[in-house]
C-alpha cells in the first residue's frame, strides 16, 4: 500500500488540481485525475525522502484562515505606510527569528507565510537552519514583531507538523 | 438581484485596482531594493485576490457556470510568490549586502548565503558527543 500510494495527501491534491484544471467534474476526468494522482507521487517518491504528515488537519484549516485574514489586515497597513509616510520616516529593520521548527517543510511554510503577509519578507536562513533572517518594512518595536511571528504562526505550525 | 451582484463584483475590482496601484506606487517611491520587495507582495495578494473573487462571482452568479480556475491561480500564486521574493532578496544580498551589516544568527553558524552548512559527518559527531555526555 505504501509502495502504491506513498503520499495519500499529495494524491488527493493532484486529483483535485486536475479536476480544477479541466474545470469540469465528470467521471472520466475523475478517473484520469486519480490515475495522475497515483502515478506522479510514485514517480517522484525518491524526491520525498521524509514524507511529511499532517498531525492535525483541522489546525491546518484554522492556520490558513488566520493567514488569509492577516494578509488582508497587513495589506491595508502597508498600503497606509507607503502612501502616508515620507521615505525618511520609514524605519526598516532586519529581524532574526529563532526557529523551534525543525522539519524543512514546516520551515518552508513559515518562510512563505512571513513573505505573503506584507510588511515582512523572508530573506535568508541560518546555515544550520536555526533561525530565519526577515526584512521588516516598518516597525518601531522589532522585538514585538519577532514575538508576534513566533506566537501567531510558529506556535500553530509546531502543532500541525510533528 | 443581478444589480447587487454587479455592484459587488465592481467593488472587488475597484479594491484590487487600488491595491495594485499602491503596490506599483511603492515600487517607485521606496528607496532601496529590500524595501521595494514589499510592494509587489501586496499586489499579488489583495490585488490579484480581489480580481479572482470578482471573476468567481461573475461566472458563478451571472454566467451560471462554476469555475475552479481562480482557486488554482490562488494556489499557484501562494506557492510561487514567496519563492520568487526569496530569490530576488538572495540575489540582491549576494551582490550588495555585506554580512557584517546583518544581525547575528544566534547560533554558531552564519547565514546560509555567506556560510556553508555544517557537514553531515560533523553533525553526527556532535550529536554522538552530546548523547554520550550524560
Amino acid at each position: 500500500m505504501t509502495r502504491l500510494i506513498p503520499h495519500p495527501l499529495l494524491s488527493v491534491t493532484l486529483t483535485l488540481v486536475w479536476l480544477g484544471l479541466v474545470n469540469k467534474v465528470t467521471l472520466g476526468n475523475l478517473i484520469l485525475g486519480a490515475v495522475l494522482g497515483v502515478a506522479i507521487p510514485m514517480l517522484t517518491a525518491p524526491y520525498w525522502p521524509n514524507r511529511p504528515t499532517l498531525r492535525r488537519p483541522f489546525k491546518a484549516v484554522e492556520y490558513v484562515l488566520i493567514v488569509l485574514w492577516d494578509i488582508l489586515v497587513a495589506n491595508v497597513k502597508v498600503a497606509w505606510i507607503i502612501v502616508t509616510k515620507p521615505n525618511d520616516q520609514i524605519r526598516s529593520h532586519w529581524l532574526t527569528v529563532p526557529l523551534e521548527l525543525t522539519s524543512p517543510e514546516a520551515i518552508t511554510m513559515l518562510g512563505g507565510t512571513i513573505t505573503m503577509t506584507p510588511g515582512t519578507v523572508t530573506a535568508l536562513i541560518a546555515a544550520d537552519g536555526s533561525s530565519l533572517l526577515v526584512h521588516c518594512l516598518h516597525t518601531d518595536d522589532p522585538e514585538a514583531e519577532v514575538a508576534g511571528i513566533k506566537s501567531r504562526y510558529e506556535r500553530r505550525l509546531l502543532e500541525i507538523f510533528p | 438581484m443581478d444589480q447587487i451582484v454587479e455592484f459587488l463584483i465592481a467593488a472587488f475590482l475597484v479594491v484590487s485596482g487600488i491595491f495594485g496601484l499602491v503596490g506599483s506606487f511603492g515600487l517607485i517611491k521606496l528607496k532601496d531594493t529590500m524595501q521595494r520587495l514589499h510592494a509587489p507582495t501586496k499586489a499579488t495578494t489583495v490585488g490579484v485576490g480581489g480580481v479572482l473573487i470578482g471573476s468567481m462571482l461573475y461566472f458563478g452568479l451571472i454566467k451560471g457556470s462554476l469555475s475552479f480556475h481562480e482557486l488554482l491561480i490562488t494556489l499557484f500564486l501562494f506557492l510561487t510568490a514567496p519563492i520568487t521574493a526569496n530569490f530576488i532578496a538572495k540575489t540582491y544580498m549576494a551582490q550588495r549586502v555585506r554580512e557584517d551589516t546583518l544581525p547575528e544568527t544566534g547560533s554558531d553558524y552564519g547565514w546560509a548565503l555567506y556560510n556553508d552548512p555544517p557537514e553531515p559527518a560533523e553533525d553526527a559527531a556532535l550529536r554522538h558527543q552530546s548523547s554520550r555526555k550524560p
